[in-house]
């Protein structure tokens, strides 16, 4: 044993006699993780994440959070003696007096954008594959709650700077508030402490921003983590691959080695992000006053669907004695959003209430086997982009010479008429698939060669599908489930069905749910498809093996003959019954 | 200055310094072509004169023959002659087509018939003159206080970066990225279209010199942290993510997810 090997070894036995800690690590070590790249995406929010939280602690010990005004006296000369808070006077100081600050702060921001982008696309993963079913359901909604507390991290944090963009931001959110009826008015002045902008705010959303969320975030990951520990990973289906194993690679030492490496890339693309591109330039916008404003003033990229939404909306108000509700601040800014995400979060109950599937599924969907989710998600993502055009109405305009109140109505149409579209069109794309699949699971796959028969006709020789192509195409028979049947109005005793309106409602729906499903073969039938594509392929073997040989092919009156093969093919097909 | 000097062998120098050489005599030649009215301004009412033709051929149509307005085009008894030189040397007179807004374009006239054509609006009735070289000298002004009065007075149209803006129906606040100092200028004391005047009462004189100085400086400073994505904020900003950012990542994901197979 060398050195380093005994004081290891030491310090391990010196531990577990304290700790009894051995077996765990043993038994955690070896344990196994499946592999799929978009499985990097929860590791990218993670890595972010620490990214945030180590640049964020270098940014606390500069910044002050304080709306105390200041005449700024730093370096930046278009900005010098002009009046401003000292929470903006600092972010200045941070991005020029600060050694390394600009390059932090930027990566620091960098880092929060790719983070939420990473929770939200790491959400839609879960979700067209269908991982949040039973028994993974809690974790699910702990990541609803996650992507909230992303947003209110990533909004906290722009607005602290204080300038002329992160101000306006405030200015909605506090109008937002305001918009609430009966309670709103009370409620902006508890949360601003008084008057717009006030004395108070910056400093309390500071401890919002670094110590309330990030604690929240760091403690829900933990559990969210834990959970994905406990119930195992799920896995994509594939050889081998059933939904009760795990196939993949141990902990320790592959998961280990490619996470910290995926972790160094992470950092280092952050960290380029930072040093190259810059983002925020908050010396531009200007300090924070209200009687000022922006053209071209947008939130960060996942607050846009909502900036959208205020801007696409009607302006609707109605007066009742004497209180005004705004329906154009209220519906798109707190009605919606608060819709959107209950039904985000409760989305796997309704899934599983309408399917009435009880399972557990550690075996992901192919989104193309579940037809209607994969439609209703495509169809909230083609309602969520065209917010984002809405939030950037205009920029657009500007930029390829439209009107703004052009793209308004467009809007106004389109966010009713196009996401249904993409539903219907979705659910048809996944049911072509289905039915190709099935066609690959009953005559194997098309080999792209084309034989020209006796007669003329042409066909195309099938050959069968390899061992994996099969398992992830006949992955659909473990999970397929059948509609539910129609409850009876009163049971054989005669006596009513108290719950017939409900289940009624439910078997309707589950029967939509299923409704125009391609029937997956049964595993006889594929049997027998696969054993005669593979019958098939392999007779065609002399054209096959003699394919190059095909210019100089001679014709015996029409038929095809190779040559060195004794038999013609007419004779073969002959031998073989007519059939390929 | 180094890295100048070890570069003047690069092969672009040459191309470069032959640019230089033209831009030196277009500049020669500007100076010269536009010292040329100012020596013929010493008949004023010559000038005059050709400005009524050029303006009876060219405008009348749409202004009237006694520039007193049609239904085509407004009045311009009292515009001034800084509103002539702004329009139309920016191209935007006369107009081309009907549109939400008069285009800036290739201006349709050179520079001593546009001075003709500003004198003789000038004529007709007082208004906003065209900027002196000392209206516009920027030098001891307060940036900072030109950047208060530009985000103040002109970012809700302009943007704060100066990049320019929606306005409704289709009208537009232009990026000013490329405006000279004259322009700046002449724009604020005539207000062209949906831009409002900004009268020497609502801002003095030294404080739209301090706004120039600041425009200026929009146009001319680098970007201290990096590529600088139009300076307009998120917008770009995602568009950098959702393209560059989330290619280079996934490209990282799916490399790290094959290496160990
Ligand atoms: C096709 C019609 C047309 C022609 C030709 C035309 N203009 Fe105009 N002009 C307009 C219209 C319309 C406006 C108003 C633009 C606006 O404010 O939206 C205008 C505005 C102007 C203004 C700005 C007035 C103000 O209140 O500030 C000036 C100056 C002007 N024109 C000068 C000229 C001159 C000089 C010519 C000839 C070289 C000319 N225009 C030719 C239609 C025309
Ligand atoms: C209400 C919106 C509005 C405000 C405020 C405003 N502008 Fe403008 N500005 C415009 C519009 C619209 C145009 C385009 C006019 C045209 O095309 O004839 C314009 C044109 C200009 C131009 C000419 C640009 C070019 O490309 O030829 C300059 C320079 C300019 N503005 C400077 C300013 C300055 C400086 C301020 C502040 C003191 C200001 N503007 C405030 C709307 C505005
Ligand atoms: C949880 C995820 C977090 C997100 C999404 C996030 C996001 C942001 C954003 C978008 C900004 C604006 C930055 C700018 O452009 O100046 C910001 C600023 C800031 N953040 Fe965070 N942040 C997070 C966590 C943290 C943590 C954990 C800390 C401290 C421990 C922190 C400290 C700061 C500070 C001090 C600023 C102000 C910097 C400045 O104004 O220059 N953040 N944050």
């Amino acid at each position: 044993m060398s050195t380093v090997e005994k004081v290891g070894a030491g310090a391990g036995t010196y531990v577990d006699q304290r700790l009894g800690s051995n077996r765990f690590l043993k038994r955690s070590l070896s344990k196994v993780f499946p592999d799929h790249w978009s499985f990097m995406l929860g590791e990218i929010a993670l890595y972010s994440f620490i990214v945030i939280l180590l640049t964020g602690t270098y940014l606390t010990l500069f910044y002050k959070p304080s709306m105390v005004e200041v005449i700024y006296q730093g370096s930046y000369v278009p900005l010098k003696g002009i009046a401003m808070s000292e929470a903006y006077a600092s972010s200045l100081d941070i991005s020029f007096d600060v050694r390394g600050g600009l390059l932090l702060r930027q990566m620091h921001h960098w880092a929060a954008l790719i983070f939420v982008a990473a929770v939200s696309v790491h959400l839609l993963r879960i979700f067209f594959t269908g991982a949040f079913r039973k028994p993974r359901e809690f974790n699910w909604i702990i990541g609803v709650v996650l992507l909230t507390l992303a947003l209110g991290a990533g909004f906290s944090g722009y607005s602290l700077p204080d300038d002329l963009l992160s101000g306006t931001g405030l200015q909605i959110a506090r109008g937002i508030v305001q918009a609430i009826p009966i309670i709103g008015t009370w409620g902006a002045f508890l949360l601003f402490g008084g008057q717009f902008p006030g004395d108070d705010f910056i400093s309390r959303i500071y401890s919002v921003h670094i110590l309330l969320i990030p604690g929240l975030i760091l403690a829900l990951v933990t559990v969210h983590l834990m959970m994905v520990w406990v119930q195992k990973h799920t896995q994509f289906p594939g050889p081998g691959r059933t939904n009760n194993n795990v196939v993949g690679y141990p902990l320790m030492p592959v998961y280990m080695a490619k996470a910290g490496g995926f972790f160094f890339i992470v950092f280092g693309i952050i960290a380029l992000l930072g040093g190259l591109v810059s983002i925020n330039p908050i010396w531009i916008f200007g300090p924070y006053t209200p009687d000022q404003v922006s053209a071209g003033s947008q939130p960060d990229w996942y607050i846009g669907w909502l900036d959208g939404m205020l801007r696409t909306m009607p302006n609707w108000e109605t007066a009742v004695g004497g209180i005004t509700i705004s329906w154009n601040v209220f519906i798109p800014a707190v009605v919606l959003p608060g819709l959107i995400f209950t039904a985000m979060a409760l989305y796997p109950f309704l899934e599983a209430w309408v399917t009435g599937d009880k399972r557990e599924h550690h075996l992901l969907d192919r989104p193309r086997n579940a037809p209607v989710r994969t439609a209703i998600g495509v169809m909230s993502l083609t309602f969520y982009m065209l917010l984002w055009i809405g939030g950037a109405n205009d920029i657009i305009a500007t930029t390829f010479d439209l009107s703004i109140n052009a793209i308004t109505w467009f809007l106004r149409v389109a966010l009713f008429v196009l996401p249904p579209l993409a539903f219907v069109f979705t659910k048809r794309v996944c049911l072509g698939l289905q039915r190709k699949d099935r066609d690959k699971l009953l005559h194997g796959y098309e080999s792209g060669r084309i034989l020209r028969l006796p007669h003329g006709e042409f066909v195309e020789v099938h050959e069968p599908l390899d061992v994996k192509e099969r398992a992830i195409i006949e992955s659909r028979l473990m999970t397929d489930h059948a509609p539910l049947p129609m409850p009876a109005s009163v049971d054989a005793a005669g006596v009513a069905n108290k719950h017939y309106r409900v289940k009624r409602l439910q078997a309707k729906l589950s029967r939509v749910w299923y409704a125009d499903q391609i029937p997956a073969p049964t595993m006889a039938e594929i049997e027998e498809g696969q054993h005669h594509a593979a019958h098939g392929a392999l007779s065609e073997a002399p054209l096959h093996a003699h394919a190059d040989a095909l210019e100089n092919v001679p014709f015996h009156g029409g038929v095809l003959h190779t040559p060195g093969e004794e038999k013609t093919n007419q004779e073969q097909l002959n031998d073989r019954g007519g059939h390929l | 200055m180094k890295s100048l000097v070890a570069r003047r062998r690069h092969p672009l120098a040459l191309a470069l310094l032959l640019l230089f050489a033209l831009a030196a005599v277009a500049g020669i030649y500007a100076v010269a072509s536009a010292s040329a009215p100012a020596i013929a301004s010493d008949s004023t009412q010559t000038q005059v004169e050709e400005g009524k033709k050029l303006y009876l051929e060219g405008c009348s149509s749409c202004h009237g023959l006694g520039a007193e307005g049609t239904v085509n085009g407004p009045t311009l008894i009292g515009v001034g002659a800084a509103a002539v030189d702004f329009q139309v040397s920016s191209g935007r007179m006369p107009l081309a087509a009907p549109g939400a807004q008069a285009q800036a374009g290739p201006a349709m006239y050179d520079e001593k018939e546009v001075a003709q054509l500003a004198a003789y609006v000038a004529s007709l009735a007082p208004g906003p003159q065209i900027p002196t070289a000392e209206d516009l000298n920027t030098d001891n002004v307060d940036v900072a206080l030109g950047g208060l009065l530009f985000r103040t007075n002109c970012a809700q149209c302009h943007q704060a970066a100066g990049g320019g803006g929606a306005l409704t129906q289709g009208k537009y606040a232009p990026s000013l990225m490329g405006s000279e100092p004259k322009e700046i200028w002449e724009a604020m004391v005539t207000g062209p279209q949906s831009m409002p005047v900004f009268s020497d009462s609502s801002i003095t004189p030294d404080d739209k010199r301090a706004i120039i100085a600041y425009i200026e400086e929009l146009q001319t400073s680098a970007s201290p942290g990096g590529l600088d994505l139009g300076r307009i904020g998120p917008v770009t900003e995602t568009v950098f993510l959702f393209t560059a950012v989330a290619a280079a990542l996934a490209f990282a994901a799916i490399w790290i997810g094959m290496k160990a197979r």
